[in-house]
Formats: structure tokens, sequence, C-alpha cells
């Protein structure tokens, strides 16, 4: 059992790990909703804007999260513009989840009922009362297993951050084995810690369902 | 960027997608194999098809590649790079196509069942001649979008230095001093890569959507 007093000795490094992949996952996360909010209210009027969002949502759609992360800490400084690693890959999962949830809330929006919308117009809303009002909580309610689908993925590829040198859960286990020589349990060790993470991701996601239930948006 | 850099990305792809085109056929089948156990609810191999599933599908598919990587050779177990990819890989991509498959078995209509019964056909000749064909059709725009996600997940095997498209820009870099240019190549293959995937997965959905009128 020697293994794991080792790894209960690096526990700093684990714990360390641990609060840089929530901190990460839960800021890009929250900045994410709130960016894929502004890019789908672009969206609302057909403007040069709009025209602009659609392509960078089609565009993040086609491209692995690790390249997004390499453009902005490798090609960045290119431009004159230098990011430390965990900025470059807090950027990355912002942009590239904020797209994410832009396009989950408008396809959605599609499908929207356009009574919703021409009633509040009939009151007197104005355009950003409306969306804010009116459009987004429904949207927010009715996607929800969407959504949390996402932020499991999202939580996911803050490991992609590794790579770039961020500081995380993947980061510590590689760096606990690589000084101990114990791989197995090191990351034996991380996949639980993941795994509780999503499993805590999951409650909170049938919480909220019971949320939309009570709303009468869902059946169940 | 010159000829030699193009030809190292185009190797780099080819590294991508002939690594990940293993990963998919075996997990499609897998997947639909260990569908059909969980439907046939064996005690115990049922719950631990479940934490299998829970498990793989919460692991980071970086973690993964490492931990598979670096502990085989602790159960004495010899992996090459690329055979520790393509399990970790296969691993991934099987939990999240058995709950593909799956959702496609519980949404299969009864009646046809009954009916296939009730015209005197086995278990066997049914599922192969009745409930797989449409299965395939309603399932296969998941099963194309699971594609997409793990070409999008593969840059993950770079990480035990495998040269993949996302790694063969740091090589390139190395040589010219200038990431951005080989970044952005490789982002336009991925885009091509995965944009083939996407329009694939839309095809789908309308056949699927046909069968389902």
């Amino acid at each position: 059992m020697t293994e794991w007093s080792i790894i209960w000795d690096a526990r700093e490094a684990f714990f360390n790990g641990f609060f840089n992949t929530l901190a990460l996952f839960a800021l890009s996360i929250v900045c994410a909703f709130v960016l894929g909010c502004a890019m789908l209210y672009s969206l609302e009027e057909r403007t040069p804007l709009a025209i602009v969002v659609r392509w960078l949502v089609n565009g993040m759609r086609m491209l692995p999260f690790l390249i997004l992360a390499y453009l902005l800490y490798y090609g960045l400084p290119r431009l004159g513009l230098r990011l430390d690693a965990w900025t470059a890959g807090l950027l990355a999962l912002i942009v590239y989840h904020g797209a994410y949830f832009t396009e989950i809330l408008r396809g959605s929006r599609l499908v929207l009922p356009a009574g919703y919308v021409e009633a509040a117009k009939a009151h007197g809303f104005t355009p950003f009362r409306l969306f804010m009002r009116i459009i987004l909580p429904q949207l927010v309610i009715k996607t929800r297993p969407l959504l949390g689908n996402q932020l499991i993925i999202a939580l996911k590829d803050t490991a992609f951050l590794t790579i770039i040198t961020v500081q995380e859960l993947t980061a510590a286990a590689n760096s606990v084995q690589a000084t101990y020589f114990i791989p197995t349990e090191a990351f034996v060790v991380v996949i639980v810690l993941y795994w509780l993470i999503s499993i805590g991701l999951e409650l909170a996601l049938k919480w909220a369902a019971r949320f939309g239930a009570k709303r009468g948006f869902e059946h169940g | 960027m010159n000829g030699q850099a193009w030809l190292l990305l185009l190797e780099g792809a080819w590294t991508t997608l002939w690594i990940s085109a293993i990963a998919i056929a075996i997990g499609v089948f897998c997947g639909l194999g260990i569908a059909l156990l969980r439907m046939a609810r064996i005690p115990f191999l049922e719950q631990l098809l479940i934490l299998y599933t829970s498990l793989a599908r919460a692991t980071p598919l970086v973690t993964l590649v490492l931990f598979i990587f670096l502990s085989a050779p602790m159960f004495g177990i010899n992996l090459d790079r690329n055979t520790a990819a393509i399990l970790a890989l296969t691993l991934n991509t099987t939990a999240f196509n058995a709950e593909i498959w799956r959702s496609a078995f519980i949404s299969f209509s009864r009646e046809q069942k009954e009916a296939a019964l009730a015209c005197g056909m086995t278990q066997g000749v049914f599922f192969r001649r009745i409930m797989l064909p449409q299965m395939l059709t309603s399932s296969l725009p998941g099963l194309v979008n699971e594609m997409s996600f793990l070409i999008k997940g593969s840059p993950a095997i770079a990480i035990i230095g495998i040269v993949d498209l996302t790694r063969v820009t740091n090589r390139i870099a190395a040589v010219t001093y200038d990431p951005l240019p080989p970044i952005l190549a490789a982002a336009l293959l991925y885009m091509l890569i995965i944009g083939v995937l996407l329009k694939l997965q839309a095809i789908a959905e309308k056949k699927a959507n046909r069968l389902a009128m």
C-alpha cells in the first residue's frame, strides 16, 4: 500500500490541480454562457454582425478544441499578443463553448412558436427586454439536457489544456507519476475526481429538471 | 510554409484519420454489443457495464490516453503508442455509441416485434431482418455525430508523442519559428474532415426522418 501513501503525501499537488480545473471550468462556463447568449441575441436581427457570428459558430463546430487553444497560445504571440497558458486556455474554453451554447440555443430558437414574440411585441417590449424576459428563459429551460451535455464536454476539454502546460488536474497526475513513477494510482485518483465532478453536474441537472417541470416546460 | 511542411501536415492528417477510423470501426460494433448485453439484463454484468459507461463518459480523453499508455507496463503489458491511442479512443467512443444504440433499442416499436413473432419469425431472424436495419437508420445521425466528436477529441493522442495533425504543427514551427501558418493549415484540414462528417450527418438525418414518417 506504499503507493497510496505516496499519493496521500502528494495530495497538495492533486488539490491544486483539482481547484485549478474547477476554477477554469466554472469561470469558463459562466463566461461562455453569457457569450453564447450575447451571440444568440446578435442573431435575432439580420445584421453584418449576425453573419460574422454564424461563421464563427459554424467554424468552431468544425474545429477541435485543442487547435483553438494552440491558436491562442502559440499563434497569437505572432500578432503581438502574448498570453500566459492559463489565460489562453480560459479564453479558448470561453470562445469554443460559447459558440456551442449559441448553436444549442439557436436550434431551439428556430422552433419557438412565433406567438410569444408577437404577443410581447404587441405589449411594447423593447427587443432587448423581449429577449431577456421572454425568449431566453424558455430556450434555456427547454434545452437543459443539451446544455448539460455541453457542460460535461467543457469539463473534459479542460484536460486538453495540460498539453499547453496549464497546471490542472491531469497535469498534476502526470507530474506526480513522473516524480514517483506510480502512474496507475495517480491516474485512478484523477479519473475518480473527474467522475465525481460529472456526477455532481448530473445531480444538479436533475434538480434543474424539477424546476423546469414545476414551471410546466417539461413533463415527467 | 513550403511543400515539405504541407507534406508533413498531410502525414499528420493521415495518422489522425487512420487511428480514428480504427477506433470508430471497433467502437460502433462494441457499442452495439454492449447495448445488446445491457438490454439482456444479466445481473452483475449490467451493473458493471453501467459503471463502465458512466466512467468512460466522464473521463477526459487526455487523461485516459495517459493512463493507458503509462500504466499498462505496470501490469506487464507492452503497448506501443499507436495501440494505446487506439485503445483509449475506442474505450471512449464505445461508451457513447452504446448509449446511442440503446436509445434506438428502447424507442423501437413493440407492435413490429409482436407482428414479426406472430408471423413465426424467431428472435434472431426478427433482430436481423426487422430490427437492425431500422435501428441502423435511426441511430446513424447519432453515430456520425459521435464520429465527429471523436475526431475533435483525437488531438488528445498527441500527449503520448504520436505525431498527429495537431502535434505536427509543433514540429513545423520548431523548424520555421513561425507557429501561426501551420496551426491555421491544420485547422483548415480539420475543418475539411469534420465538415464532411457534418454533411454526412445531415444526409443521415434526412434519411432517418423519412423513416419516421
